[in-house]
């Protein structure tokens, strides 16, 4: 709560701030149209999937010059949902995610490469379970433009995987789930 | 042996429950802890959380039972000559020991039936949940139920030291009136 407070605040003061230079957007979690989702595969014989379910975060884009464009997100790591209360405890748990001791992951872009077709590359720090490294979204544009009430609204969205043991998650789900995938399906809403 | 209790001495009833309820929390304790550190690939790791929900639920059931027989039936009067401070002590120990039990049990229930799923009694019975649930239930739930656990087996250790020196110090018939 004091969180959101605080990011409100600072918000709120970026946008009483000087100009910027690129257009800015904050996502949309109020009205639910971002998700981050992630999948593993479960024994090698299917996939399990999950998401979060608190988050924030805000990105700037500006269609001169795409290059500029920035994200950063933050995720609330005991929001993690896999429809399952028990295997969710697991996962917040001990081996796995520990969200006592790394209650918050997230991700600050450091470059953003636009490519044809709308497709682009995002270039960023994650910190997830303690451990900062670089990992690298690919990133579609879906669209862009008003909204029947009056904003501007803009999305993308990414996919990404890494290993769990590159963030120093030790506990072993078997040969086929060493890697996760991750899915995020971002709407802004301008500033 | 009488199966009611008498005034010397707790009947074969009493006795079993009483034994039984003994194995039954050592075992689940156990077991708790036990599969806590298990691998994903371990044979257990479903049998183990089965078999501690299953036999946990049965145990309620079980404890609910006795409850009801002991609040119905008089017990044996107490050990001629122990004092007032002691007779005081061991009710109140022994209501903790019930009111741990049924909160180890709410809680236990609360961590699995969390995302609305019931809990399956060996197949056999499936124990609904309930229809609304905290935020972040599962985790509350289940650090509540680890602490009262440890927090029964301290107390059980206090009641079977109290039971002891009944029998080695006072040399009275507490301890042997409760066993076969």
């Amino acid at each position: 709560m004091l969180r959101n407070t605080l990011l409100a605040c600072a918000l709120a003061s970026s946008l009483t701030a000087a100009p910027l230079m690129a257009e800015d957007y904050a996502i949309d979690t109020q009205g639910a149209h971002a998700f981050i989702q992630f999948k593993i595969k479960h024994l090698g014989y299917s996939w399990l999937l999950g998401r979060f379910n608190e988050f924030g975060g805000d990105f700037s884009y500006d269609e001169k010059d795409p290059s500029k464009a920035k994200v950063k997100v933050t995720i609330q790591t005991a929001s993690l949902d896999s429809n399952h209360a028990e295997r969710d405890k697991h996962l917040r748990g001990k081996g796995f995610l520990e969200v006592k001791e790394y209650p918050q992951a997230t991700f600050v872009s450091t470059s953003f490469t636009e490519q044809a077709d709308g497709k682009a590359v995002l270039k960023g720090d994650f910190t997830f379970h303690g451990v900062t490294k670089p990992l690298s979204i690919d990133v579609t544009h879906v669209g862009a433009g008003n909204d029947p009430w009056g904003g501007y609204r803009r999305g993308f969205e990414g996919r990404t995987s890494f290993a769990l043991k590159d963030f120093g998650i030790e506990r072993d789900l078997g040969p086929a789930s060493q890697e996760v995938e991750l899915y995020l399906s971002v709407e802004g809403i301008r500033q | 042996m009488p199966w009611k209790n008498t005034k010397t001495d707790y009947g074969w009833l009493s006795k079993s429950i009483h034994g039984l309820s003994i194995l039954v929390v050592f075992g689940l304790f156990a077991l708790g802890l036990w599969m806590q550190g298990f691998d994903y690939y371990h044979t257990w790791y479903r049998t183990a959380p089965y078999l501690h929900k299953s036999i946990g639920i049965l145990l309620f059931v079980l404890t609910v039972a006795r409850l009801i027989w002991v609040m119905s039936h008089p017990k044996p009067l107490a050990i001629a000559g122990s004092p007032r401070w002691e007779q005081r002590v061991a009710h109140i120990v022994h209501t903790a020991l019930y009111l741990l039990l049924f909160a180890i049990m709410l809680s236990g229930y609360l961590i699995s039936t969390a995302d609305g799923r019931g809990i399956a009694v060996f197949n056999w019975i499936e124990i609904p949940a309930l229809p609304w649930a905290l935020q972040g239930q599962e985790d509350i739930a289940g650090d509540i139920h680890k602490i009262l656990a440890f927090s029964l087996m301290g107390l059980v250790v206090l009641h079977a030291l109290a039971a002891l020196k009944h029998h080695f110090i006072s040399r009275d018939r507490t301890l042997r009136r409760m066993f076969f």
